[in-house]
């Protein structure tokens, strides 16, 4: 219900801050600040239809940059990601006071707030998916945050999968889209849009960019996501889930809008995906009763319209995308906070257990009614603005006007219920009992979102303010043309007017037959199969076939592996030998002095022994003999340190062989008696043994290349002042090689002793 | 393993091994040898001596958890690929200082090879040694 540490207690924790929990928050600000100065200061820039272009050189040999790009949109967005970054940190300052992992969350906040800034500022398609996912991974962490609840883990894993498989799809249509411009630069990919669309791949390129945004704006039948993220802390969910994350992947349609849209399949995509989701989240919004949930879907909802709207072409329909982005993002990010007020103050939220707070929280009351009034898209609020836009927008789309318009006015007025419900409900009324006693929150708390409700009036009062400096040059770098948007409160009669009409009539009549409503609603709910039902199943049978292929694969018997690894490199070696017609037989017998012979002799006569004896000490002990022979064999060869070197390891095998052979059974127990796996092993064996001898028999016909014995003979002593060469080469021409060895060695090692000392105490580990 | 031969004889081996194993070490790079034959003569002496004598005593011979042994070996080897950055020069090239040097004679030669040699020599024992040992205290 509410996700805060200390719920057993029912006073409002302590508001104080230590001076390092205060030391965390400035640390976390200071990014935040500075990014929105930074971006400020470039506004009258980008107003006059300049844009930005930083690069910093990255790996200047492969030509790759690390390349920003500041336009228009990057720039609202951009300045809407800061500034709400530094109300949410604010606001969380107060909100988290004296929670355990206190500086741990404005960690990840902060992180999370670079990377979203770094998705889009990026010029590059690289950079801005390495940016993509650390927001995905910033996101993960933060909807898990309450880390103790088994609801929050799989939450944060389901928004983790849902949208990490969703970034590698959108990373499969970058590569694709790259390929297609020639570039991965924005700024030269925004300029060849007649050529991406014509392109063989266009198809392909759109369906994976497109998955990649819809699974991230959580697009039916990809939302079930979003609602469980609300498993966040509420400033989390204000942030990441309403204001900024969430909407990654309409700035990603948005930036792409010049280089792919316009074709049928982008417009249609769009309008469907986006107008299903619209009405659909928008009912099911209705039928929520905690009220965080209530706004999770409005967010759905408010999506599904923007991926409506960036369906068309229409000057006036992406205008209305981007004021209503803005509006958006304005009033459900106060509204986010208000029922974190709420929550904090009464310990719940459920609308059934709230009523009466309007003399208790007055200013939690003004910030409410301010911010659903404009979601309702009142006048003289910036959410009427935004509305009309919307309207005339549907309208002046000249595929499926009809289509657009009604899903815009039946979303709208199910958004003029839900901003009643969650404005009115708790507000007045009687006042109930509430698990806490309310109090007025503290000024961190309301002071940000105060910010935001009267933002969304001062900017309908004076829309100027948005529409020169953000919104006109957002249109134009979403369009690729110069445009002039003009924005203002008063229209005209007009039919944009008598729709806004009828949806406030249709929103007023919803508010009021809410519960009834709301009835029907849960009657169908639990008739259908919800996507969060089939992501079960899917991860159900994700670990079935994981447990079924690794029973199979994975039996625990060393031998078994061992017969595996042996017979691939058997058969793959041996087939590749032949169809290549390498074999290649010596025509004489070598010419061999005694001792090799003698040593030859040896290793034969001891595999001999290997293979017949009974005892297994016996066994491992001729298998050493083995090995002593072809360390014999490497020094008459002139190759003393590789001699050493195979002795001492015959000798350690020797020794850790028998530390554990006196812990295995006997032969017998473990041998199949049966005849037949006895001459499996042993075809096995000479198979193995026979394509090994063939590879180095041929290996050893074709012609030596003495260049590198050359070149380490010539310089060993000069440049690396050592006779030693094959010591030289360890540690000085090759050392590199060598410490990635060593650090094998160390890594394995540490992996061995894990596995040795922390077996299962029921001792089955074999 | 409860055999007067072996642990007789294994006070005499084990320090022959170890002496014997610096010296495969130092001599490693103008003559047959180096920080892994080294490396793996001194683990083999102490895996003998944790055969004659149990793995508890030889961990006490050893005086340090082996596992540590292996990354400080790591963190030398490391240490002396970098300190080719305080002369400019890439990862792991090798620095060379003739102490005394002077005309005919060559001087003690000193290098960051021999330092990345003696980590090498360090990680094959921690390793070596933390698996036997696991191994030896299993049961």
């Amino acid at each position: 219900m509410t996700e805060r540490a200390n719920n057993g207690t029912d006073r409002p924790r302590p508001v104080r801050l230590s001076p390092a929990s205060m030391g965390t928050v400035g640390l976390a600000l200071l990014p935040a600040i500075a990014a929105a100065l930074f971006l400020a200061t470039l506004l009258p820039t980008i107003a006059t239809g300049e844009t930005v272009r930083l690069a910093v050189p990255w790996a200047p040999s492969m030509d790759v940059e690390f390349s920003f790009l500041i336009d228009g949109l990057s720039l609202t967005f951009g300045l809407l990601i800061s500034v709400i970054c530094i109300i949410i940190l604010t606001y969380s300052s107060a909100y988290l006071a004296g929670h355990a992992h206190f500086n741990r969350f404005f960690l990840y906040l902060s992180l999370f707030m670079l990377g979203m800034l770094g998705l889009v500022l990026a010029d590059n398609l690289i950079t801005l998916f390495v940016f993509w996912e650390v927001t995905t991974i910033t996101s993960y962490l933060l909807i898990g945050y309450d880390h103790a609840s088994a609801k929050a883990r799989r939450c944060a894993l389901q928004a983790l999968l849902v949208t990490g498989a969703g970034g590698l799809v959108l990373l499969a249509g970058f590569i694709m889209l790259g390929n297609a411009a020639g570039s991965y630069e924005l700024s030269e990919i925004l300029a060849s849009g007649d050529l991406i669309r014509a392109h063989p791949h266009y198809g392909a390129i759109l369906t994976l960019i497109l998955v990649g945004a819809f699974t991230k704006s959580a697009q039916v039948p990809f939302h079930f996501w979003l609602p469980n993220a609300m498993a966040a802390p509420t400033p989390v969910s204000a942030f990441l889930h309403s204001a900024t994350m969430v909407k990654a992947g309409i700035y990603l349609l948005a930036r792409m809008h010049p280089v792919l849209s316009g074709t049928d399949a982008w417009i249609w995509t769009l309008t469907i995906f986006g107008a299903v989701t619209a009405i659909f989240a928008s009912l099911v919004a209705i039928r929520q009763t905690d009220l965080k949930m209530m706004l999770a879907y409005t967010t759905v909802m408010a999506l599904g319209t923007l991926t409506m709207f960036l369906g068309a072409e229409a000057t006036v329909a992406v205008a209305a995308a981007v004021t209503f982005l803005i509006v958006h993002s304005l009033y459900k990010a106060a509204l986010f906070l208000v029922v974190g007020n709420i929550d904090y103050s009464t310990g719940t939220r459920e609308i059934g257990q709230l009523g009466g707070l309007a003399r208790v929280m007055p200013i939690t009351l003004f910030i409410a009614t301010a911010s659903a009034l404009s979601m309702a898209g009142f006048p003289p609020f910036l959410g009427f603005i935004g509305k009309e836009l919307k309207y005339e927008g549907a309208l002046a789309i000249a595929s499926e006007p009809v289509v657009v318009a009604t899903t815009a006015v039946i979303a709208s007025a199910l958004m003029v219920g839900v901003a009643g419900i969650v404005a009115l409900l708790p507000f007045y009324g009687k006042r109930t009992s509430t698990p806490k006693p309310p109090i007025e929150v503290p000024i961190r708390m309301w002071i940000g979102p105060l910010l935001l409700a009267v933002a969304g009036l001062a900017f309908g009062l004076a829309p100027a303010l948005v529409a020169d400096t953000l919104v006109q040059p957002a249109v134009a770098s979403i369009l690729g043309r110069p445009e002039t948007v003009k924005l203002a409160l008063w229209h005209g009669i007009n039919v944009p007017l008598a729709l806004s009409i009828l949806t406030f009539s249709l929103g007023v009549a919803i508010y009021f037959g809410h519960w009834r409503l709301r009835k029907i609603l849960a009657a169908i709910d639990a008739r259908m199969i919800s996507g969060d039902e089939v992501y079960d199943r899917c991860l159900h049978g994700l670990r079935w076939i994981a447990a079924f292929q690794t029973d199979w694969i994975q039996v625990g018997l060393l031998r078994r592996y061992i017969a595996v690894i042996f017979a691939v490199l058997a058969l793959s070696v041996g087939a590749t030998l032949v169809l290549r017609d390498a074999i290649a037989l010596p025509d004489r017998w070598p010419d061999l002095a005694l001792a090799e012979w003698g040593a030859a002799a040896l290793v034969f006569a001891a595999t001999i022994v290997v293979v017949i004896s009974s005892s297994r000490l016996m066994a491992m002990t001729a298998l050493g003999a083995v090995g002593v022979g072809v360390a014999l064999l490497f020094l008459l060869f002139g190759a003393p340190d590789v001699a050493i070197t195979q002795l001492l390891v015959e000798s350690l095998v020797v020794i850790l062989v028998a530390v554990v052979l006196l812990r295995l059974p006997h032969f017998s127990a473990v041998e199949s008696a049966r005849r037949w796996s006895r001459r499996r092993d042993a075809a096995l064996a000479l198979g193995t043994g026979t394509v090994v001898a063939l590879v180095l028999l041929a290996v050893t016909q074709t012609p030596f290349d003495r260049s590198l014995t050359v070149f380490f003979e010539e310089n060993s002593v000069p440049a690396a002042f050592g006779r030693n060469i094959v010591n030289v080469i360890l540690v000085d021409f090759r050392a590199l090689d060598t410490f990635g060895e060593i650090a094998v060695v160390a890594v394995a090692a540490l992996a061995a002793y894990a596995v040795l000392k922390a077996r299962p105490a029921s001792g089955d580990g074999s | 393993m409860n055999s007067v031969i072996l642990s007789a004889a294994t006070r005499i081996l084990v320090s022959l091994m170890l002496v014997f194993s610096l010296f495969m070490l130092l001599r490693g790079h103008n003559e047959p040898g180096g920080g892994f034959i080294g490396g793996l003569l001194a683990a083999t002496g102490y895996a003998l001596y944790a055969i004659a004598h149990g793995a508890a005593a030889a961990r006490r011979a050893l005086r340090m958890d082996p596992r540590m042994i292996a990354m400080i070996g790591l963190g030398v080897a490391l240490v002396a690929g970098l300190l080719a950055a305080v002369a400019g020069d890439a990862f792991l090239t090798g620095l060379w200082w003739f102490a005394g040097a002077d005309g005919d004679s060559k001087g003690l030669p000193i290098s960051t090879v021999l330092m990345f040699d003696i980590g090498v020599y360090l990680v094959v024992i921690g390793a070596v040694l933390t698996f036997v040992f696991a191994l030896e205290e299993g049961d």
